[in-house]
């Protein structure tokens, strides 16, 4: 075991049992995987991505580009997780990624041997030839080969949730500077938002000694998060992670439910949160900066400031004999500590030929070994066994099973570049920072380059003052608060030079030193051009540790500077986001809603089935017991229409009150034909068209009163009308004196056809003269009342060809108005239908819809060119008398039926001349809508050829090569069923 | 991304759908070269690095068409008027 006995801030009296490839172990409340790995002595807990080389815990954060492991299993495995920030609960099972057949042998690393073959670039050049061996050979084993991690098959069974949120200030990271700058513009009144990726706010207080006002750094956080959590316009978000910047919205990742096995109850697992802030303050701290070194990749090597953190706050190390290879005096703070706790401190070494004095005293007080001047050449053993020292006095090699290394501090500003800042490189921190945030944006603390803690301190108060005072605020002066620590100094450092072994830049994606010598070798000079040929930096880490370390060799290899040799663009996200939290409720049923009509529950009763237009469920047929198909019950339902009578809920067109004395002037305008002399109680149809030329959309309008009018659209088109006309009147013509209003939710409307529709209506009706042919003629439209007082509107409009009316009522007596009609017409035998008669009906009829409404058709292709008015300009006219758009040779409407009467007529079938070879030239045109029709007994159908009308009774070939017909049809009128129209006006 | 709606106050862009440029006027149609003037108010459109002017829909707000100068690069908005005012002034 490795666990320290005393210290940490961990709950040693609740132990929690996990298993980790299979095996047993045990940690403790307040552990993560990856420290409660550490305390079992689990050193290998992956296998790297290209060479399947032993890894293990590199660091104790977010930046962890080794420890990745997958969770769970079933529907909630979770591949590509880091084990440092996966918190340890009870029962969880955890398993290493990228090994076969285990973790300690794994037969892909024999691609350690062949190396000098697989570096950089070389699937540009291997897989190049012979072109038949990539589907054969090349493909099959790359795609076994690549990747990380495994994704769960299964669906997700959890909730994720979507959460807007507004603020004053928004402050990310709770560390000394994110707490000091958020309770500063809280204590003044802002509100503020203070997000942190941990369950435990604090950052490098939970694991430094430092000392804040006269608390050690712990105890300061817990209470600076008591404080702010007491305020009521205060959220603290914890296991929250900003990810990224979308012009003025930060989006961030908040995990309410992945520290648990199952999220608890009515809570979602985890919620995305977009958050817009007047200001924020980016305190994301900085990261250790490794050091290239031949194998620096070996478990046991791990980040100054990941040793502090697991020695510190969760008390256990991932060695017995320690040693520090570091440039900056943060490290040798760290060294002590360790010695402090215990554990055996083998050597320092610093390449710095001098250190503060100080520091040296204490190293000899405390009895360690330091070597200055000096650096680590090489790591031995699968684990870590062994590093060879360069000193002064030549090669040593130090038994050692943990290495600590820091070649300096490297600042979290990646968020401060998602607006594609760049940042410079400043020569006395070491370090990239960032002069020119986002708009709204200060960088506060060690994020700024503030690596001590006083300094980190006062960084966080100026800019939560700042904040607060752009807001609006004012702000009391605060005494400074005392603080203590150690030194921060030290220089960059970040590559040993030697030609031996490995030496990774980038630890995720496997990049060498080699890789970017072949690179620069090759020609790819600029970072983002190395980025790309070696996959430095394009890991799921996103470079956080590889590409400082990367644009430095680049840059010595070149012979630039860093600053000249530039950066890589940043961007979102900062750490992965789970593609559950960015769908979040979007899926399924729940990607839009389901609109209802008012008779849903009605026919659901009569037992029939539904089918989606739109957004909508509406009813498709009513089968009856007995009925063998669709197509059967369909075909009753006509015949009962065409028969005797029928009726369809039709409230999911589309309806817009209109109102004002420019109404008519304004339907002129919109509707190719003239609206502005339909007299008051008449309707008509109308085409609109887009201003390019083509139909938009159809459907009637009536007019009810002097300045009142009531216009229908089609169902899919409901929204798109509605906001069309709103441009029309508001941009183009807003001198027009019109008011308009939806009201497809406040109508219910059915449609009654059938030769007995008017005696079923006047059984309803108040007033039943009201309906009788001569007071209520074809194309009338009358506001009356039915079934006792309720108020109605009566249209006499056929769809179906038959008598026919649609009667609207106020939507929640919608299914009364059902009840009642088939009541009415139960002597009639009236048969309620579904979209699909509906459908057959207007094909019979010859009626255009929604596939021939297609968005490449003019009015005069749809067959009703004589309704466009010459005499007024309206949307659409001007570009519809483009000569291509009047050539007579374009497709027109027509109607198609099959020669033997056998034949199926089916949408999408293409005509060719009888004879013809089924190419692309001799290509005629295409059935458009087509239907097993019930009252003429054979197929018919509608679609558009070339020359339309003027091809009437001639005869072609239809091919349908997909779903397999080669017939011969005869062309003919699209108006199958009472040409006349005699049906409607009886 | 916040649209400062003249009438409903700063909301956030999901509540709103662009439509297009705006910097086109519709052509007269009596005019003698409408078919032209028509084909480029349909088809021909700047492509700025920078302001743009753009028609956008307050749909799930007030139902304003709304005239929105926007930086292309940064996605600042600059301006925000109602058509309606916009047309008559």
């Amino acid at each position: 075991m490795s666990r320290l006995a005393h210290g940490g801030l961990i709950d040693r009296s609740r132990p929690l049992a996990f298993k980790f490839a299979g095996k047993s172990y045990a940690g403790y409340a307040g552990d993560t995987l990856a420290s409660a790995l550490i305390a079992n002595d689990v050193k290998i807990v992956g296998r790297s991505f290209k060479y399947h080389r032993p890894r293990g815990i590199m660091t104790a954060g977010s930046e962890e580009p080794n420890a990745l492991v997958a969770l769970r299993s079933g529907a909630r495995h979770e591949p590509n997780t880091r084990a440092t920030m996966v918190e340890l609960f009870d029962g969880l099972e955890a398993f290493g990624q990228n090994a076969f057949p285990s973790l300690g042998f794994d037969a892909m690393a024999v691609n350690q041997l062949l190396s000098r073959f697989i570096g950089a670039g070389f699937y540009y050049k291997t897989f190049m030839w012979p072109k038949a061996f990539w589907e054969l050979l090349y493909e099959p084993v790359v795609r076994n080969s690549a990747g990380i991690g495994i994704a769960g098959a299964e669906p997700d069974p959890d909730h994720y949730e979507k959460v807007t949120a507004y603020c004053d200030v928004l402050v990310i990271g709770a560390g000394a500077a994110g707490l000091t700058a958020a309770l500063t513009a809280a204590r003044a009144g802002a509100r503020v938002i203070i997000a942190d990726e941990d369950h435990l706010p604090g950052g490098r207080l939970n694991s430094e000694n430092v000392v804040i006002g006269g608390h050690d750094g712990a105890q300061y956080a817990k209470a600076a998060i008591a404080e702010l959590s007491s305020l009521p316009k205060v959220r603290v978000l914890t296991r929250t992670t900003v990810f990224g910047i979308y012009d003025d919205t930060y989006a961030a990742v908040e995990r309410v439910g992945d520290h648990l096995a199952v999220p608890e109850a009515f809570k979602p697992r985890q919620k995305l949160w977009r958050i817009i802030p007047k200001r924020t303050i980016l305190a994301a701290g900085a990261i250790s900066q490794p050091i290239v070194f031949p194998g620096n990749d070996r478990p046991g090597v791990m980040l100054a400031q990941g040793l502090q953190t697991y020695i510190n706050r969760y008390a256990v190390t991932p060695g017995q004999h320690v040693a520090f290879f570091a440039s900056n005096d943060a490290a040798w703070t760290v060294a002590f500590e360790a010695a402090k706790a215990g554990i055996d401190v083998a050597a320092i070494i610093d390449p710095r030929p001098e250190i503060r004095a100080d520091l040296a005293a204490e190293a000899k007080v405390r009895g360690l070994r330091t070597l200055l001047g000096a650096v680590v050449e090489q790591a031995h053993g699968s684990t870590l066994k062994a590093i060879s020292v360069r000193g002064s006095q030549g090669t040593e090699r130090i038994a050692v099973d943990a290495l600590a290394v820091s070649g300096g501090h490297s600042p979290n500003i990646q968020l401060a570049c998602h607006h594609r800042g760049r940042p410079d490189w400043n020569e006395v921190k070491g370090a990239l920072l960032v002069s020119e945030p986002p708009p709204g944006m200060a960088i506060a603390g060690a994020a700024a380059g503030h690596f001590a803690i006083s300094a980190c301190v006062a960084s966080g108060v100026e800019t939560g003052t700042k904040a607060a005072v752009d807001c609006g605020y004012s702000v009391a002066k605060a005494p400074v608060l005392a603080c203590s620590g150690h030194s921060a100094d030290g220089s960059a450092f970040f590559h040993v030079k030697t030609q031996k072994g490995f030496a990774f830049v980038d630890l995720q994606t496997d990049v060498t030193v080699k890789d970017i010598n072949i690179a620069v070798r090759e020609g790819f000079r600029s970072v983002e051009h190395l980025k790309r040929y070696t996959a430095l930096g394009m890991g799921a880490d996103q470079g956080k540790l590889s590409n400082l370390n990367g644009l430095a060799i680049l840059a010595e290899k070149t012979g630039r500077t860093i600053q000249d040799t530039g950066t890589t663009i940043y961007r979102p996200p900062y750490t992965s986001v789970s593609f559950g939290a960015l769908v979040g409720h979007h899926r399924g049923k729940d990607f839009r809603p389901t609109r209802l009509t008012p008779t849903h529950f009605w026919a659901k009763k009569l037992g029939a089935k539904f089918t989606e237009t739109g957004a909508w469920l509406r009813a498709q047929y009513f089968p009856k017991p007995g009925e063998i198909d669709w197509l059967q019950t369909v075909q009753r339902e006509v015949k009962a229409v065409r028969s005797s009578a029928g009726m369809i809920d039709v409230s999911t067109f589309g309806k817009i009150d209109l109102q004002g004395p420019d109404v008519g002037q304004f339907l002129d305008r919109v509707y190719v034909n003239t609206f502005s002399t339909l007299p008051v109680g008449k309707a008509r149809y109308g085409v609109m068209l887009r201003e390019d030329g083509m139909v938009m959309d159809d459907g009637t309008t009536a007019r009810l009163s002097d300045a009142q009018w009531v216009m229908t659209t089609t169902t899919v088109n409901a929204v798109k009308v509605f906001s069309h006309l709103e441009y029309c009147l508001q941009v183009l013509w807003p001198d027009l004196d019109v008011r308009m209003a939806s009201i497809s939710e406040q109508w219910a409307q059915i449609a009654l056809a059938g030769p007995n529709a008017r005696k079923i209506l006047q059984k309803i009706a108040d007033e039943p003269g009201r309906v009788e042919n001569a007071a209520l003629p074809v194309m009338g439209a009358t506001q009356t009342s039915v079934m006792g007082g309720i108020k109605a509107r009566i249209f006499r409009l056929s769809f179906s060809g038959e008598l026919g009316y649609e009667v609207a009522v106020p939507a929640r007596y919608g299914e009364k108005l059902a009840e009642a009609l088939v009541a009415a017409g139960e002597q009639f035998g009236i048969t309620p239908y579904g979209t699909e008669a509906l459908a057959m009906m207007r094909i019979e009829k010859g009626h255009v819809s929604g596939p021939e409404l297609n968005g490449q058709t003019t009015v005069t292709d749809i067959g009703l060119g004589k309704m466009a008015s010459k005499k007024k300009d309206y949307i659409g006219r001007t570009l519809a008398e483009r000569p291509g758009l009047v050539d007579e040779n374009r497709l027109g409407f027509v109607g198609i039926m099959p020669v033997n009467k056998k034949n199926v007529v089916r949408a999408g079938i293409h005509l060719l001349p009888l004879g013809a070879p089924a190419t692309v030239e001799n290509d005629l045109g295409y059935i458009s809508s087509a239907t097993q029709s019930a009252t003429l007994g054979h197929a018919v159908g509608v679609g558009f050829l070339k020359g339309g009308p003027k091809r009437i009774g001639e005869r072609l070939r239809a091919f349908d090569p997909l779903r397999g017909g080669d017939f011969e049809v005869e062309i003919c009128s699209p108006h199958f069923y009472d040409p006349q129209g005699d049906r409607v006006r009886v | 991304m916040l649209i400062d709606c003249p009438y409903c106050g700063a909301r956030d862009s999901h509540e709103f759908t662009y439509r297009g440029d705006a910097t086109g006027t519709r052509p007269d149609p009596a005019a003698e070269n409408a078919g032209e003037a028509f084909h480029d108010y349909v088809y021909l459109r700047d492509n700025p690095a920078g302001d743009h002017l753009g028609w956008w829909y307050h749909g799930a707000g007030c139902r304003q068409w709304l005239k929105v100068s926007r930086n292309t690069l940064t996605h600042a908005i600059n301006a925000v008027r109602l058509a309606r005012d916009e047309v008559k002034s």
